[in-house]
């Protein structure tokens, strides 16, 4: 029974793990030439472990940005999460309190939106090994980015940028398949989110949290019944 | 230059309570109708915003090349479905794209 949910959770985890991991070595060669210390560059990854935010914060701080700044972005960049842990809450029913804290620390748009659309019921041995998947590739990525510098083919680093995309949109097309709500509320928050970052009067990552509201909010209103069977 | 440990770990903090608070506050409790079918559309409205319109700037000095790879992802998910396939599909197809045209 364990030994199933683990080989599903890396089954799951695998695309993801070939995701992070190209990103994750930019962000280490990045890092390096930020001129930040190893420790730091790891730290980023270990700790923090949210990618564009990541960048972002490096970016800030060659600009001379101090601290508090960087932080409040990071705030704002990252607040999706919190959107995200509040639909998954509702999913991991019997799993135990003291479990929650390490499975809060991996949820990223990536696990959360594999963790959203597997069927059976969630445990923690699956969740923490998907999350695991995930956490391994970024931080050895960033720390093999820093060291070893450009060791991918350029080819390939550039051709990765799409395996993230590619993950999400692989788990939405079973969705929009089976219901045409799916489709039209992932749609719509599509094109809002198109709009308002064209219109760019929002901060950084605000846009898709104004997506997720509005859309998910609409949604609850028209299309419950619908969409919530094809989802679960 | 001055260590950056204090801004990492303020910002470790600021992208964890966000990801741990609806985990302690909502986990277990019964809610309301609303706010449980509001909390069932968020995968669909963050899948979609999270793809568009990110997925056409994926290989931003051919887009096109991105394109051409999340096509091979619908096609062959709608067909055939599963997620290890399309995506490394979608990255074997972006990366002879970008070998063919740049």
């Amino acid at each position: 029974m364990v030994q199933h949910e683990i080989k599903a959770a890396v089954n799951a985890g695998f695309p993801i793990f070939i995701g992070y991991f190209p990103a994750a070595v930019a962000f280490g060669i990045l890092s390096k030439a930020c001129d930040i210390t190893l420790f730091e560059c790891f730290l980023f990854s270990a700790a923090v472990f949210a990618g564009a935010s990541q960048f972002i914060a490096l970016n800030l701080f060659v600009t001379g940005m101090g601290p508090g700044g960087i932080i409040l972005t990071t705030l704002l960049v990252n607040f999706r999460h919190f959107l995200m842990s509040a639909s998954l809450s509702t999913r991991i029913g019997d799993i135990s309190k003291r479990y929650i804290f390490p499975i809060a620390f991996g949820v990223t748009d990536e696990v959360f939106s594999v963790l959203s659309f597997t069927t059976d019921s969630l445990s923690k041995t699956y969740i923490f090994v998907l999350e695991l998947c995930a956490y391994s590739a970024w931080v050895s990525g960033t720390v093999a980015g820093y060291i070893l510098g450009n060791f991918l083919p350029d080819i390939l680093t550039r051709s990765m940028g799409v395996a993230l995309y590619a993950l999400l949109l692989a788990i939405l097309l079973p969705e929009v398949k089976a219901s045409r709500k799916a489709l039209v509320l992932a749609l719509s928050s599509g094109l809002l989110n198109t709009l308002l970052i064209h219109l760019d009067f929002l901060p950084k990552g605000w846009s898709i949290i104004v997506c997720v509201v509005t859309i998910s909010l609409a949604g609850s209103f028209f299309l419950t019944r619908e969409v919530t069977g094809a989802n679960r | 230059m001055k260590t950056l440990i204090p801004t990492i770990l303020g910002m470790a903090a600021v992208t964890y309570i966000p990801r741990l608070m609806p985990f302690l506050f909502l986990g277990n409790k019964a809610i309301p109708e609303r706010l449980d079918a509001f909390l069932k559309c968020i995968p669909l409205a963050a899948l979609g915003a999270l793809i568009v319109p990110g997925m056409f700037q994926a290989t931003p000095d051919l887009p096109a090349a991105a394109v051409a790879g999340m096509g091979f992802t619908v096609f062959y998910g709608l067909y055939k479905g599963g997620i290890i396939v399309p995506v490394l599909g979608s990255v074997a197809v972006t990366c002879l794209v970008l070998l063919a045209y740049t």
